[in-house]
Protein backbone atom coordinates (compact mmCIF):
# COMPACT_ATOMS: atom_id res chain seq x y z
CA UNK A 1 0.00 0.00 0.00
CA UNK A 2 1.72 3.16 -0.89
CA UNK A 3 0.15 5.95 -2.87
CA UNK A 4 -3.11 7.35 -2.34
CA UNK A 5 -5.25 7.10 -5.37
CA UNK A 6 -8.57 7.12 -5.46
CA UNK A 7 -8.99 3.64 -5.83
CA UNK A 8 -12.00 0.76 -5.75
CA UNK A 9 -10.94 0.06 -2.17
CA UNK A 10 -10.30 3.50 -0.75
CA UNK A 11 -13.71 4.51 -2.20
CA UNK A 12 -15.42 1.70 -0.44
CA UNK A 13 -13.35 2.20 2.66
CA UNK A 14 -14.58 5.76 2.93
CA UNK A 15 -17.90 5.11 2.12
CA UNK A 16 -17.98 2.49 5.18
CA UNK A 17 -16.25 5.29 7.07
CA UNK A 18 -19.19 7.88 6.21
CA UNK A 19 -21.82 4.95 6.86
CA UNK A 20 -20.23 4.31 10.31
CA UNK A 21 -19.77 7.64 11.57
CA UNK A 22 -23.87 8.47 10.32
CA UNK A 23 -24.47 5.47 12.94
CA UNK A 24 -22.77 6.88 15.54
CA UNK A 25 -24.53 9.62 15.30
CA UNK A 26 -27.67 8.11 15.11
CA UNK A 27 -27.06 5.91 18.70
CA UNK A 28 -25.77 9.75 20.30
CA UNK A 29 -29.57 11.11 18.64
CA UNK A 30 -31.29 8.06 19.98
CA UNK A 31 -30.11 8.51 23.34
CA UNK A 32 -30.63 11.93 23.98
CA UNK A 33 -34.20 11.30 22.34
CA UNK A 34 -35.97 10.29 25.41
CA UNK A 35 -34.84 13.55 27.05
CA UNK A 36 -35.30 15.81 24.17
CA UNK A 37 -38.99 14.51 24.00
CA UNK A 38 -39.87 15.02 27.73
CA UNK A 39 -38.70 18.66 27.35
CA UNK A 40 -41.12 19.09 24.34
CA UNK A 41 -43.81 17.64 26.38
CA UNK A 42 -43.00 19.95 29.49
CA UNK A 43 -42.87 23.42 27.15
CA UNK A 44 -45.55 22.86 25.31
CA UNK A 45 -49.74 22.25 26.24
CA UNK A 46 -51.16 18.97 26.38
CA UNK A 47 -52.80 18.70 22.80
CA UNK A 48 -49.00 19.04 21.74
CA UNK A 49 -48.25 15.70 23.28
CA UNK A 50 -47.86 13.69 20.23
CA UNK A 51 -48.13 16.69 17.32
CA UNK A 52 -45.10 17.73 16.05
CA UNK A 53 -45.38 21.21 14.73
CA UNK A 54 -42.29 23.51 14.73
CA UNK A 55 -44.32 26.42 15.73
CA UNK A 56 -46.08 25.14 18.33
CA UNK A 57 -47.04 27.40 20.76
CA UNK A 58 -44.48 27.74 24.13
CA UNK A 59 -45.67 28.24 28.09
CA UNK A 60 -44.52 27.21 31.19
CA UNK A 61 -48.27 26.58 32.36
CA UNK A 62 -47.23 23.02 32.85
CA UNK A 63 -44.39 23.37 34.56
CA UNK A 64 -46.60 26.25 36.91
CA UNK A 65 -49.23 23.54 37.32
CA UNK A 66 -46.88 20.95 38.96
CA UNK A 67 -45.16 23.68 41.37
CA UNK A 68 -48.70 23.93 42.48
CA UNK A 69 -49.91 20.71 42.55
CA UNK A 70 -47.96 19.37 45.16
CA UNK A 71 -45.47 21.00 47.62
CA UNK A 72 -42.66 21.00 45.44
CA UNK A 73 -41.17 23.31 47.30
CA UNK A 74 -40.64 21.53 50.93
CA UNK A 75 -39.63 18.63 49.25
CA UNK A 76 -36.46 20.83 47.41
CA UNK A 77 -36.04 21.90 50.90
CA UNK A 78 -36.07 18.14 52.44
CA UNK A 79 -33.70 16.96 49.62
CA UNK A 80 -30.84 19.48 50.09
CA UNK A 81 -31.26 19.16 54.24
CA UNK A 82 -31.07 15.09 52.88
CA UNK A 83 -28.02 15.54 50.87
CA UNK A 84 -26.15 18.25 52.87
CA UNK A 85 -26.73 15.95 56.19
CA UNK A 86 -25.31 12.84 54.12
CA UNK A 87 -22.32 14.62 52.51
CA UNK A 88 -20.86 16.35 55.78
CA UNK A 89 -21.02 13.51 57.55
CA UNK A 90 -19.44 11.25 54.74
CA UNK A 91 -16.91 13.30 54.45
CA UNK A 92 -15.97 13.51 57.95
CA UNK A 93 -16.56 9.72 58.95
CA UNK A 94 -14.89 8.65 55.75
CA UNK A 95 -11.80 11.02 56.29
CA UNK A 96 -10.83 9.69 59.47
CA UNK A 97 -11.34 5.88 58.71
CA UNK A 98 -9.73 6.16 55.34
CA UNK A 99 -6.17 8.00 57.57
CA UNK A 100 -6.47 5.28 59.59
CA UNK A 101 -6.64 2.49 56.89
CA UNK A 102 -3.50 4.57 55.09
CA UNK A 103 -1.58 5.04 57.40
CA UNK A 104 -1.28 3.44 60.68
CA UNK A 105 -0.62 -0.04 61.07
CA UNK A 106 -2.70 -2.21 64.04
CA UNK A 107 -3.71 -5.64 64.50
CA UNK A 108 -6.79 -6.78 62.46
CA UNK A 109 -6.16 -4.19 59.96
CA UNK A 110 -7.20 -6.53 56.90
CA UNK A 111 -9.68 -8.24 58.39
CA UNK A 112 -11.92 -4.68 59.62
CA UNK A 113 -10.90 -3.27 55.67
CA UNK A 114 -12.51 -5.95 54.38
CA UNK A 115 -15.62 -6.04 56.44
CA UNK A 116 -16.17 -2.17 54.91
CA UNK A 117 -15.86 -3.34 51.69
CA UNK A 118 -18.61 -5.43 52.80
CA UNK A 119 -20.60 -2.76 52.05
CA UNK A 120 -20.11 -2.18 48.42
CA UNK A 121 -21.26 -5.32 47.93
CA UNK A 122 -24.80 -4.90 50.73
CA UNK A 123 -25.89 -1.48 50.04
CA UNK A 124 -28.30 -0.62 53.16
CA UNK A 125 -31.42 -0.79 51.12
CA UNK A 126 -31.00 -4.68 50.63
CA UNK A 127 -31.15 -4.78 54.06
CA UNK A 128 -34.09 -2.78 54.82
CA UNK A 129 -36.20 -5.34 56.75
CA UNK A 130 -33.86 -4.93 59.45
CA UNK A 131 -32.74 -0.78 58.96
CA UNK A 132 -36.39 -0.36 59.28
CA UNK A 133 -36.06 -2.15 62.61
CA UNK A 134 -33.23 -0.29 63.50
CA UNK A 135 -34.55 2.84 63.24
CA UNK A 136 -38.00 2.62 64.35
CA UNK A 137 -36.19 1.31 67.84
CA UNK A 138 -33.88 4.46 67.69
CA UNK A 139 -37.79 6.38 67.57
CA UNK A 140 -36.22 8.04 64.11
CA UNK A 141 -38.64 6.49 61.53
CA UNK A 142 -39.72 9.96 59.42
CA UNK A 143 -36.86 11.74 59.78
CA UNK A 144 -33.81 13.14 57.76
CA UNK A 145 -31.46 11.99 60.03
CA UNK A 146 -33.21 8.02 59.12
CA UNK A 147 -32.85 8.84 55.53
CA UNK A 148 -29.24 9.37 55.78
CA UNK A 149 -27.78 7.56 58.73
CA UNK A 150 -27.60 4.56 56.63
CA UNK A 151 -24.73 5.49 53.74
CA UNK A 152 -22.91 7.67 56.17
CA UNK A 153 -20.33 5.43 56.53
CA UNK A 154 -19.59 4.70 53.05
CA UNK A 155 -17.30 1.84 51.73
CA UNK A 156 -17.01 3.99 48.63
CA UNK A 157 -15.79 7.22 50.31
CA UNK A 158 -13.40 5.22 52.61
CA UNK A 159 -12.02 3.24 49.90
CA UNK A 160 -11.32 6.14 47.38
CA UNK A 161 -10.10 8.67 50.10
CA UNK A 162 -7.88 5.64 51.35
CA UNK A 163 -6.92 5.03 48.17
CA UNK A 164 -5.47 8.90 47.85
CA UNK A 165 -3.96 9.11 50.91
CA UNK A 166 -1.82 6.62 50.22
CA UNK A 167 -0.27 8.61 47.49
CA UNK A 168 0.66 11.77 49.78
CA UNK A 169 4.24 10.91 50.17
CA UNK A 170 5.34 9.86 53.87
CA UNK A 171 7.78 12.58 54.54
CA UNK A 172 5.28 15.40 54.28
CA UNK A 173 3.21 13.44 57.41
CA UNK A 174 7.06 13.08 59.48
CA UNK A 175 7.68 16.62 58.75
CA UNK A 176 4.15 17.80 60.20
CA UNK A 177 4.50 15.69 63.30
CA UNK A 178 8.14 16.72 63.71
CA UNK A 179 6.83 20.48 64.00
CA UNK A 180 4.72 18.35 67.09
CA UNK A 181 1.13 18.34 64.76
CA UNK A 182 -1.00 15.43 66.42
CA UNK A 183 -2.47 13.02 64.05
CA UNK A 184 -5.89 15.37 63.03
CA UNK A 185 -3.59 18.18 62.53
CA UNK A 186 -1.98 16.45 59.92
CA UNK A 187 -4.86 14.94 58.36
CA UNK A 188 -6.67 18.12 58.22
CA UNK A 189 -3.22 20.25 57.10
CA UNK A 190 -1.49 17.66 54.93
CA UNK A 191 -4.03 15.12 53.72
CA UNK A 192 -7.21 16.58 53.29
CA UNK A 193 -5.66 19.69 50.78
CA UNK A 194 -3.85 17.38 48.80
CA UNK A 195 -7.20 15.18 48.37
CA UNK A 196 -9.41 18.11 47.19
CA UNK A 197 -9.97 16.89 44.06
CA UNK A 198 -10.95 13.77 45.27
CA UNK A 199 -13.44 15.02 47.76
CA UNK A 200 -14.94 17.11 44.64
CA UNK A 201 -15.29 13.70 42.90
CA UNK A 202 -16.71 11.79 45.75
CA UNK A 203 -18.92 14.54 46.68
CA UNK A 204 -20.46 14.89 42.91
CA UNK A 205 -21.04 11.32 42.79
CA UNK A 206 -22.94 10.83 46.42
CA UNK A 207 -24.87 14.29 45.84
CA UNK A 208 -26.02 12.76 42.42
CA UNK A 209 -26.54 9.32 43.98
CA UNK A 210 -28.59 10.74 47.19
CA UNK A 211 -30.65 13.31 44.85
CA UNK A 212 -31.73 10.21 42.89
CA UNK A 213 -32.18 7.83 45.67
CA UNK A 214 -35.63 6.28 45.96
CA UNK A 215 -36.29 3.05 47.99
CA UNK A 216 -34.97 3.52 51.65
CA UNK A 217 -36.50 7.14 51.68
CA UNK A 218 -39.76 5.95 50.17
CA UNK A 219 -39.49 3.22 53.08
CA UNK A 220 -38.81 5.45 56.13
CA UNK A 221 -40.51 8.63 55.27
CA UNK A 222 -44.15 8.77 55.46
CA UNK A 223 -44.91 12.71 55.39
CA UNK A 224 -44.66 15.98 53.25
CA UNK A 225 -42.16 17.51 55.70
CA UNK A 226 -39.26 14.66 55.31
CA UNK A 227 -40.26 13.41 51.47
CA UNK A 228 -37.31 13.68 49.42
CA UNK A 229 -38.22 14.36 45.72
CA UNK A 230 -37.76 11.51 44.62
CA UNK A 231 -40.74 10.50 46.79
CA UNK A 232 -42.55 13.64 46.67
CA UNK A 233 -42.43 13.07 42.85
CA UNK A 234 -43.44 9.03 42.98
CA UNK A 235 -46.52 10.14 44.96
CA UNK A 236 -47.54 12.96 42.39
CA UNK A 237 -47.14 10.74 39.42
CA UNK A 238 -48.57 7.61 40.48
CA UNK A 239 -50.64 6.53 37.18
CA UNK A 240 -53.76 6.54 39.26
CA UNK A 241 -53.34 10.02 40.07
CA UNK A 242 -54.96 11.28 36.53
CA UNK A 243 -52.29 13.83 36.16
CA UNK A 244 -51.90 15.00 32.91
CA UNK A 245 -48.54 14.03 30.98
CA UNK A 246 -47.48 17.50 30.00
CA UNK A 247 -48.01 18.07 33.75
CA UNK A 248 -46.03 14.88 35.01
CA UNK A 249 -42.96 15.41 32.92
CA UNK A 250 -42.71 19.32 33.80
CA UNK A 251 -42.53 18.06 37.70
CA UNK A 252 -40.21 15.29 36.55
CA UNK A 253 -37.74 17.95 34.87
CA UNK A 254 -38.26 20.22 37.43
CA UNK A 255 -37.00 17.71 40.14
CA UNK A 256 -34.06 16.97 38.18
CA UNK A 257 -33.29 20.08 37.05
CA UNK A 258 -30.85 21.02 39.54
CA UNK A 259 -28.74 18.57 38.88
CA UNK A 260 -28.60 18.59 35.12
CA UNK A 261 -28.03 22.03 34.84
CA UNK A 262 -25.32 21.62 37.11
CA UNK A 263 -24.37 18.99 34.70
CA UNK A 264 -24.60 21.15 31.52
CA UNK A 265 -22.80 23.86 33.13
CA UNK A 266 -19.70 21.75 35.20
CA UNK A 267 -19.74 18.73 32.69
CA UNK A 268 -15.87 18.70 32.01
CA UNK A 269 -15.83 18.41 36.14
CA UNK A 270 -18.95 15.67 36.44
CA UNK A 271 -17.11 13.42 33.86
CA UNK A 272 -13.81 13.63 35.27
CA UNK A 273 -15.39 12.98 38.62
CA UNK A 274 -16.86 10.14 37.62
CA UNK A 275 -13.55 8.56 36.00
CA UNK A 276 -11.47 9.15 39.02
CA UNK A 277 -14.43 7.56 41.09
CA UNK A 278 -14.05 4.74 39.03
CA UNK A 279 -10.28 4.21 38.56
CA UNK A 280 -9.76 4.32 42.42
CA UNK B 1 6.67 6.72 66.00
CA UNK B 2 5.42 6.54 69.61
CA UNK B 3 3.93 3.22 70.21
CA UNK B 4 1.53 3.29 72.47
CA UNK B 5 -0.58 6.32 70.49
CA UNK B 6 -0.51 3.80 67.72
CA UNK B 7 -2.59 1.13 68.98
CA UNK B 8 -5.23 3.46 70.05
CA UNK B 9 -5.04 6.97 67.39
CA UNK B 10 -6.18 4.46 64.49
CA UNK B 11 -8.99 2.84 66.42
CA UNK B 12 -10.48 6.13 67.64
CA UNK B 13 -10.43 7.57 63.93
CA UNK B 14 -12.06 4.21 63.07
CA UNK B 15 -14.66 4.26 65.82
CA UNK B 16 -17.52 6.88 63.49
CA UNK B 17 -17.05 4.11 60.11
CA UNK B 18 -17.05 0.95 62.24
CA UNK B 19 -19.59 1.54 64.75
CA UNK B 20 -22.21 3.03 61.40
CA UNK B 21 -21.08 0.23 59.12
CA UNK B 22 -22.13 -2.05 61.91
CA UNK B 23 -25.47 -0.45 62.97
CA UNK B 24 -26.98 -0.46 59.30
CA UNK B 25 -24.49 -3.23 57.73
CA UNK B 26 -23.16 -6.29 59.50
CA UNK B 27 -25.90 -6.90 62.50
CA UNK B 28 -28.67 -6.30 60.33
CA UNK B 29 -26.91 -8.90 57.69
CA UNK B 30 -26.92 -11.16 60.64
CA UNK B 31 -30.31 -10.49 62.15
CA UNK B 32 -31.48 -10.77 58.86
CA UNK B 33 -30.40 -14.40 58.99
CA UNK B 34 -31.38 -15.55 62.40
CA UNK B 35 -34.94 -13.54 61.91
CA UNK B 36 -35.39 -15.94 58.51
CA UNK B 37 -35.96 -19.46 60.82
CA UNK B 38 -38.86 -17.04 63.14
CA UNK B 39 -42.22 -16.60 62.62
CA UNK B 40 -43.17 -12.90 62.02
CA UNK B 41 -44.45 -11.90 65.72
CA UNK B 42 -48.14 -10.24 65.57
CA UNK B 43 -49.91 -8.79 67.67
CA UNK B 44 -49.77 -11.14 70.86
CA UNK B 45 -48.31 -14.17 68.82
CA UNK B 46 -45.02 -14.02 69.74
CA UNK B 47 -41.80 -14.69 67.15
CA UNK B 48 -41.58 -18.91 67.55
CA UNK B 49 -38.72 -20.66 65.95
CA UNK B 50 -39.94 -22.42 62.75
CA UNK B 51 -36.53 -23.74 61.69
CA UNK B 52 -36.60 -24.10 57.53
CA UNK B 53 -39.93 -23.66 57.13
CA UNK B 54 -39.95 -19.93 55.45
CA UNK B 55 -37.39 -21.53 53.19
CA UNK B 56 -39.37 -24.63 52.44
CA UNK B 57 -42.46 -22.36 51.82
CA UNK B 58 -40.19 -19.76 49.57
CA UNK B 59 -39.50 -23.41 47.00
CA UNK B 60 -43.54 -23.62 46.52
CA UNK B 61 -44.22 -19.64 46.34
CA UNK B 62 -45.09 -19.22 42.77
CA UNK B 63 -44.40 -15.36 43.14
CA UNK B 64 -40.76 -16.04 44.24
CA UNK B 65 -39.95 -18.23 41.69
CA UNK B 66 -41.38 -15.62 39.12
CA UNK B 67 -38.82 -13.18 40.95
CA UNK B 68 -36.16 -15.25 41.17
CA UNK B 69 -36.22 -16.45 36.91
CA UNK B 70 -37.49 -12.52 36.44
CA UNK B 71 -34.20 -11.41 37.75
CA UNK B 72 -31.90 -13.69 36.34
CA UNK B 73 -33.38 -13.00 32.78
CA UNK B 74 -33.75 -8.99 33.71
CA UNK B 75 -29.81 -9.74 35.02
CA UNK B 76 -28.53 -11.82 31.51
CA UNK B 77 -30.38 -8.95 29.15
CA UNK B 78 -29.00 -5.80 30.88
CA UNK B 79 -25.53 -6.71 31.45
CA UNK B 80 -24.42 -7.78 28.30
CA UNK B 81 -26.38 -5.05 26.83
CA UNK B 82 -24.77 -2.47 28.65
CA UNK B 83 -21.34 -3.57 28.34
CA UNK B 84 -21.33 -3.27 24.88
CA UNK B 85 -23.39 -0.32 24.42
CA UNK B 86 -21.08 1.51 26.94
CA UNK B 87 -18.15 -0.08 25.42
CA UNK B 88 -19.02 1.27 21.96
CA UNK B 89 -19.99 4.57 23.67
CA UNK B 90 -16.61 5.29 24.61
CA UNK B 91 -14.84 4.27 21.95
CA UNK B 92 -16.89 6.76 20.01
CA UNK B 93 -16.15 9.46 22.08
CA UNK B 94 -12.55 8.75 22.15
CA UNK B 95 -12.57 8.87 18.29
CA UNK B 96 -11.36 11.85 16.60
CA UNK B 97 -15.35 12.08 15.15
CA UNK B 98 -17.00 15.83 15.44
CA UNK B 99 -19.02 16.97 18.20
CA UNK B 100 -17.65 14.16 20.75
CA UNK B 101 -18.53 16.60 23.69
CA UNK B 102 -22.13 16.74 22.38
CA UNK B 103 -21.87 12.74 22.05
CA UNK B 104 -20.59 12.44 25.52
CA UNK B 105 -23.35 14.44 26.96
CA UNK B 106 -25.87 12.79 25.27
CA UNK B 107 -24.67 9.43 26.59
CA UNK B 108 -24.07 10.63 29.95
CA UNK B 109 -27.71 12.22 30.27
CA UNK B 110 -29.77 9.49 31.35
CA UNK B 111 -27.42 8.50 34.18
CA UNK B 112 -27.67 11.91 36.22
CA UNK B 113 -31.49 11.55 35.86
CA UNK B 114 -33.19 9.83 39.00
CA UNK B 115 -34.17 6.58 37.98
CA UNK B 116 -38.22 8.01 38.74
CA UNK B 117 -37.53 10.73 36.77
CA UNK B 118 -37.00 8.40 33.57
CA UNK B 119 -39.76 5.85 34.76
CA UNK B 120 -42.20 8.52 34.31
CA UNK B 121 -40.83 9.60 31.55
CA UNK B 122 -40.51 6.49 29.51
CA UNK B 123 -44.22 5.52 30.99
CA UNK B 124 -45.60 7.54 28.59
CA UNK B 125 -43.56 6.32 25.82
CA UNK B 126 -44.77 2.88 26.35
CA UNK B 127 -48.84 4.27 26.74
CA UNK B 128 -50.93 1.52 24.34
CA UNK B 129 -51.46 3.48 21.29
CA UNK B 130 -51.43 6.85 22.55
CA UNK B 131 -47.29 6.73 23.44
CA UNK B 132 -44.19 7.30 21.07
CA UNK B 133 -43.51 4.25 20.89
CA UNK B 134 -46.55 2.81 19.77
CA UNK B 135 -47.03 5.89 17.51
CA UNK B 136 -43.84 4.96 15.70
CA UNK B 137 -44.55 1.83 15.40
CA UNK B 138 -47.41 2.49 13.79
CA UNK B 139 -45.64 4.17 10.88
CA UNK B 140 -44.85 0.70 10.22
CA UNK B 141 -47.75 -0.60 10.38
CA UNK B 142 -47.73 -2.41 13.94
CA UNK B 143 -50.58 -2.75 15.89
CA UNK B 144 -50.57 -0.83 19.27
CA UNK B 145 -49.76 -2.99 22.22
CA UNK B 146 -50.12 -2.79 25.78
CA UNK B 147 -45.97 -2.95 26.71
CA UNK B 148 -46.22 -2.67 30.33
CA UNK B 149 -49.83 -4.74 30.52
CA UNK B 150 -48.62 -7.84 28.49
CA UNK B 151 -46.49 -10.31 30.37
CA UNK B 152 -44.55 -10.88 27.75
CA UNK B 153 -43.28 -7.27 27.02
CA UNK B 154 -43.19 -5.98 30.24
CA UNK B 155 -39.95 -7.14 31.10
CA UNK B 156 -38.65 -6.22 27.77
CA UNK B 157 -39.61 -2.60 28.19
CA UNK B 158 -38.20 -2.57 31.91
CA UNK B 159 -34.61 -3.93 30.41
CA UNK B 160 -34.45 -1.58 27.30
CA UNK B 161 -35.06 1.68 29.80
CA UNK B 162 -32.52 0.06 32.41
CA UNK B 163 -29.71 -0.17 29.45
CA UNK B 164 -30.85 3.17 28.34
CA UNK B 165 -30.25 5.03 31.87
CA UNK B 166 -26.89 2.98 32.65
CA UNK B 167 -24.84 2.18 29.81
CA UNK B 168 -23.12 5.89 29.93
CA UNK B 169 -22.74 5.31 33.56
CA UNK B 170 -20.82 2.22 32.62
CA UNK B 171 -19.12 4.21 29.31
CA UNK B 172 -17.27 6.07 31.76
CA UNK B 173 -15.34 3.72 33.50
CA UNK B 174 -14.70 2.24 29.40
CA UNK B 175 -13.73 5.96 28.49
CA UNK B 176 -11.17 6.53 31.66
CA UNK B 177 -9.69 3.01 30.75
CA UNK B 178 -9.24 3.84 27.12
CA UNK B 179 -7.51 7.27 28.03
CA UNK B 180 -4.69 4.91 29.65
CA UNK B 181 -3.72 2.91 26.64
CA UNK B 182 -1.09 4.14 24.98
CA UNK B 183 -1.40 5.74 21.59
CA UNK B 184 1.88 4.47 20.18
CA UNK B 185 0.34 1.02 20.08
CA UNK B 186 -2.74 2.10 17.86
CA UNK B 187 -0.11 4.51 15.81
CA UNK B 188 1.99 0.95 15.33
CA UNK B 189 -0.76 -0.60 14.15
CA UNK B 190 -1.84 1.49 11.82
CA UNK B 191 1.97 1.23 10.19
CA UNK B 192 1.54 -2.22 10.14
CA UNK B 193 -1.73 -1.68 8.47
CA UNK B 194 -3.95 -3.59 11.02
CA UNK B 195 -7.49 -3.31 10.20
CA UNK B 196 -9.56 -1.48 13.08
CA UNK B 197 -11.84 -4.68 13.70
CA UNK B 198 -8.70 -6.89 14.02
CA UNK B 199 -6.88 -4.00 16.44
CA UNK B 200 -9.69 -4.12 18.41
CA UNK B 201 -10.00 -7.54 19.09
CA UNK B 202 -6.54 -7.88 19.38
CA UNK B 203 -5.34 -4.64 21.46
CA UNK B 204 -8.18 -2.93 22.98
CA UNK B 205 -10.87 -5.45 23.90
CA UNK B 206 -8.20 -7.82 26.01
CA UNK B 207 -6.69 -4.69 27.91
CA UNK B 208 -10.25 -3.09 28.48
CA UNK B 209 -10.38 -6.39 30.50
CA UNK B 210 -10.37 -5.73 34.29
CA UNK B 211 -12.87 -2.53 33.09
CA UNK B 212 -15.12 -5.44 31.53
CA UNK B 213 -15.11 -7.37 35.09
CA UNK B 214 -15.47 -4.70 36.75
CA UNK B 215 -18.47 -2.72 34.96
CA UNK B 216 -20.05 -6.05 34.51
CA UNK B 217 -20.33 -7.14 38.75
CA UNK B 218 -21.47 -3.38 38.97
CA UNK B 219 -24.22 -3.95 36.78
CA UNK B 220 -25.29 -6.71 37.84
CA UNK B 221 -25.39 -5.74 41.58
CA UNK B 222 -27.30 -3.18 40.44
CA UNK B 223 -29.83 -5.87 38.29
CA UNK B 224 -30.72 -6.71 41.88
CA UNK B 225 -30.62 -3.68 43.56
CA UNK B 226 -32.45 -1.06 41.96
CA UNK B 227 -36.07 -1.37 41.52
CA UNK B 228 -37.28 2.49 41.22
CA UNK B 229 -38.69 1.68 38.14
CA UNK B 230 -40.84 -1.56 38.63
CA UNK B 231 -42.53 0.59 41.50
CA UNK B 232 -43.13 3.07 39.72
CA UNK B 233 -44.34 1.87 36.31
CA UNK B 234 -45.36 -1.51 36.82
CA UNK B 235 -45.35 -2.91 40.40
CA UNK B 236 -44.61 -6.35 39.77
CA UNK B 237 -47.15 -6.78 37.58
CA UNK B 238 -49.17 -7.80 35.52
CA UNK B 239 -48.98 -11.51 37.03
CA UNK B 240 -45.76 -10.73 38.64
CA UNK B 241 -44.28 -10.29 35.28
CA UNK B 242 -42.01 -7.98 36.21
CA UNK B 243 -41.51 -8.59 39.80
CA UNK B 244 -37.76 -8.54 40.63
CA UNK B 245 -36.44 -10.18 43.70
CA UNK B 246 -35.72 -7.18 46.19
CA UNK B 247 -39.03 -5.60 44.84
CA UNK B 248 -40.80 -8.94 46.33
CA UNK B 249 -38.60 -8.17 49.85
CA UNK B 250 -40.32 -4.79 49.53
CA UNK B 251 -43.52 -5.80 48.85
CA UNK B 252 -43.71 -8.64 51.61
CA UNK B 253 -42.26 -6.56 54.09
CA UNK B 254 -44.09 -3.23 53.89
CA UNK B 255 -47.39 -4.36 52.35
CA UNK B 256 -47.75 -7.42 53.74
CA UNK B 257 -45.59 -6.57 57.15
CA UNK B 258 -44.45 -10.65 56.97
CA UNK B 259 -41.25 -8.94 58.40
CA UNK B 260 -39.80 -12.90 59.08
CA UNK B 261 -40.77 -13.98 55.18
CA UNK B 262 -38.93 -11.20 54.20
CA UNK B 263 -35.98 -11.82 55.95
CA UNK B 264 -35.43 -15.29 54.47
CA UNK B 265 -36.27 -13.31 51.17
CA UNK B 266 -33.08 -11.02 51.65
CA UNK B 267 -31.10 -14.11 52.78
CA UNK B 268 -31.30 -15.18 49.01
CA UNK B 269 -30.60 -11.92 47.89
CA UNK B 270 -27.55 -11.76 50.30
CA UNK B 271 -26.80 -15.37 48.87
CA UNK B 272 -26.53 -13.93 45.72
CA UNK B 273 -24.30 -10.47 46.36
CA UNK B 274 -22.08 -12.73 48.37
CA UNK B 275 -21.24 -14.64 45.31
CA UNK B 276 -20.40 -11.80 43.06
CA UNK B 277 -18.19 -10.57 45.89
CA UNK B 278 -16.72 -13.65 45.49
CA UNK B 279 -15.96 -13.53 42.33
CA UNK B 280 -14.92 -9.75 42.41
CA UNK B 281 -12.46 -10.28 45.33
CA UNK B 282 -11.48 -13.59 44.36
CA UNK B 283 -11.07 -13.73 40.24
CA UNK B 284 -11.80 -10.33 39.21
CA UNK B 285 -8.69 -8.80 41.65
CA UNK B 286 -6.08 -10.95 40.60
CA UNK B 287 -6.99 -10.36 36.94
CA UNK B 288 -6.55 -6.77 37.52
CA UNK B 289 -3.02 -7.07 39.30
CA UNK B 290 -1.58 -9.30 36.29
CA UNK B 291 -2.78 -6.72 34.18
Amino acid sequence: MSAMTLSHHAREASFWRVLETGACYLLGLLWILPLFYAVWMAVHPPAYEVRFELLAPLTLQNFVDAWNAAPFARYFLNTFALITTILVCQFVVCTLAAYAFARYEFPGKTVVFMLVLIQLMIMPEVLMVENYRTISSLGLVDTVLAMGLPYMASAFGIFLLRQTFLTVPKELDDAARVEGAGPLAVLLKVYVPLARPVYVAYGLVSVSYHWNNLLWPLVITNSVTTRPLTVGLQVFASPDQGVQWSVISAATLMTSAPLLIGFLLFQRQFVQSFMRAGIK
Amino acid sequence: MKKTNNMVVPWLLLLPATVLLAAFTHIPAVMTFINSFYRTPRGNRPARFVGMDHYSSMLSDPVFMAALKNNAIYALGTVPAAIALSMLMAIIVNSAIRGRALMRMSFFLPTVLPMIAVANIWLFFYTPGYGLIDQFLGLFGFHERNWLGDPDTVLGSLMVLAIWKEAGFFMIFYLAALQQISPTLSEAAALEGTSRWYFFRRVTFPLLMPTTLFVMINAIINSFRLIDHVIVMTRGGPDNASTLLLYYVYNVAFRFWDTAYASALTVVLLAVLALLAFVQFGVLDRKVHYK
